[in-house]
């Protein structure tokens, strides 16, 4: 087998393994915002017993990663796949572990009353998960555009929080009886706007990926 | 509680870090042509070289990179049936001018090869050599501190400075290389050309002339021949791959390295070439 070929196959099956990293923080997501909005505490616990699993891949990830530029010496191209996947791995991992984190509060507020209305977190778990469907795609192909269009639409998730903020503030003011909960959501509300962070992250491993220019913290 | 907002993106690229094709030249090239009889082998080159950085030349077998090389000081001339056009410049001046004083060139523009080559004599007398034909210094105590001085900038005084009068055969290979560099170096020349000089070498030996070529860019411009990809990533510089005869593409090691300009550059570097 050429040498290429073989690492060839290699890139491949990182690929791969990133993007199985990627469905399953997607679906952690996803599964946690059913668990709150459906009161279903046994889905929850479910997205906390599969963490071991997202784990077991980011260090699977890391170590393909290692042994790939240890043994193959990746360069041009190749080796800016390599280190964008090093680096979006434990990023995908950490979407998983706020995934976990609401798949907790679910819990904690499934043990309550219903409280009438999740606000905007619905709209803003959509946006989170659209946004990372969008930038998992935009890796996938090497679109460099749609990763800056990904990363414009964070502000929207922002925007989100910011409403979902002030109105649960009011709330406690109103309701000091439903402020344990509120605050609980409050938290929700953070990581689905961390996720959205997140993604950007993703979206700025694309663009580096794909044409070789930093536009993190600029 | 304030939320921030995402930030204006301004997309950025690192600037080089290393001199460049505007630094001052030491070696300019412009289009240069060569013949072996018929066969052109280089087509049209035109480089700069700045001065004091290791310059790499990579590409396939074939490619004309070593023929370049041995332009930059008229070593072709030795070989029957060659012809060359186009204008090399050291320093501003013309090296295929009439009247150019080869052996002076020569001097100037040093050259260490794939194979090393010491001559069938003492270590001393190996890298006295030069000095000697060329009548460089006036005393025996002069002649000392200058084999002294080059065998130290060669990295290899301190393992041979107890048998200067010993073969130079009896040395390793590693050690015979870096004789030969000792060589090259004590007639304090501009530049120095290194033709694969650690194609033959272990991983130590390796390293070592590295770690060699990266003093020496403090004092030489280097110009350097190498199959070696990751040794063109770690010693140059700046970087110019070859393809059948023509320069491809040069530029800043780091760039060609991680964001090529050509796509040729890429397929070869990334083992994609063919």
């Amino acid at each position: 087998m050429d040498t290429h070929r073989h690492l060839d196959d290699e890139l491949s099956s990182l690929r791969d393994r990133v993007l199985l990293l990627g469905g399953e923080a997607e679906q952690a997501l996803e599964r946690a915002m059913y668990a709150l909005s459906e009161r279903d505490s046994e889905v929850a616990q479910q997205v906390l017993d599969h963490d071991d699993r997202v784990d077991h891949l980011e260090v699977e990830i890391d170590r393909q990663c290692i042994d790939i530029i240890a043994l193959r010496q990746p360069a041009a191209r190749d080796l800016r796949f390599v280190i964008s996947v090093a680096k979006m791995a434990p990023v995908l991992e950490r979407i998983a572990d706020h995934a976990c984190n609401i798949a907790r509060a679910a819990i904690d507020l499934n043990n309550e009353p219903e409280l009438k209305s999740v606000l905007d977190l619905s709209r803003m778990a959509e946006h989170a998960l659209h946004m990372l469907r969008s930038a998992l795609d935009s890796f996938t192909t090497g679109d460099a555009v749609a990763a800056r269009e990904i990363i414009k639409s964070d502000s929207a998730i922002n925007d989100l929080y910011n409403h979902t903020f002030h109105r649960l503030i009011e709330l406690m003011v109103t309701e000091p009886a439903t402020a344990t909960r509120d605050a609980r959501l409050l938290f929700v509300a953070k990581h689905l706007e961390r996720i959205g962070d997140y993604v950007t992250d993703i979206c700025e491993l694309t663009v580096y990926m794909a044409e070789a220019a930093f536009i993190k913290h600029t | 509680m304030p939320v921030q907002t995402a930030a204006p993106r301004i997309e950025v690229r690192p600037a080089a870090t290393t001199p460049t094709a505007t630094s001052k030249a030491k070696v300019a090239v412009r289009n240069l042509d060569f013949f072996y009889g018929r066969t052109q082998a280089l087509h049209d080159i035109s480089i700069e070289i700045p001065e004091r950085i290791v310059m790499a030349f990579i590409g396939p077998s074939g490619c004309g990179k070593s023929t370049f090389l041995r332009t930059l000081n008229r070593m072709n001339d030795v070989i029957p049936h060659t012809r060359v056009g186009g204008h090399v410049s050291i320093d501003d001046h013309d090296i295929y001018a009439p009247g150019t004083d080869v052996v002076e060139l020569r001097r100037r523009v040093g050259m260490v090869f794939q194979k090393s080559n010491p001559f069938p004599k003492s270590i001393f007398d190996n890298v006295a050599y030069g000095l000697r034909i060329n009548r460089v210094t006036s005393s025996s105590s002069e002649l000392e501190g200058r084999v002294e001085q080059a065998l130290k900038d060669a990295a290899l005084w301190t393992e041979v400075k107890d048998r200067l009068k010993t073969s130079a055969l009896s040395l390793s290979g590693g050690q015979q290389q870096r004789l030969c560099i000792a060589r090259a170096l004590a007639i304090r020349p501009e530049v120095l050309l290194m033709d694969e000089p650690a194609s033959a070498l272990d991983p130590i030996a390796t390293s070592k002339i590295e770690e060699l070529i990266f003093d020496l860019k403090k004092q030489y411009t280097i110009v350097i021949v190498t199959h070696n990809m990751q040794q063109a990533a770690r010693v140059s510089d700046r970087t110019a791959f070859f393809l059948l005869g023509k320069l491809i593409e040069v530029n800043a090691t780091e760039k060609i390295f991680t964001a090529p300009d050509e796509k040729t550059t890429e397929d070869y570097i990334t083992g994609r070439f063919g």
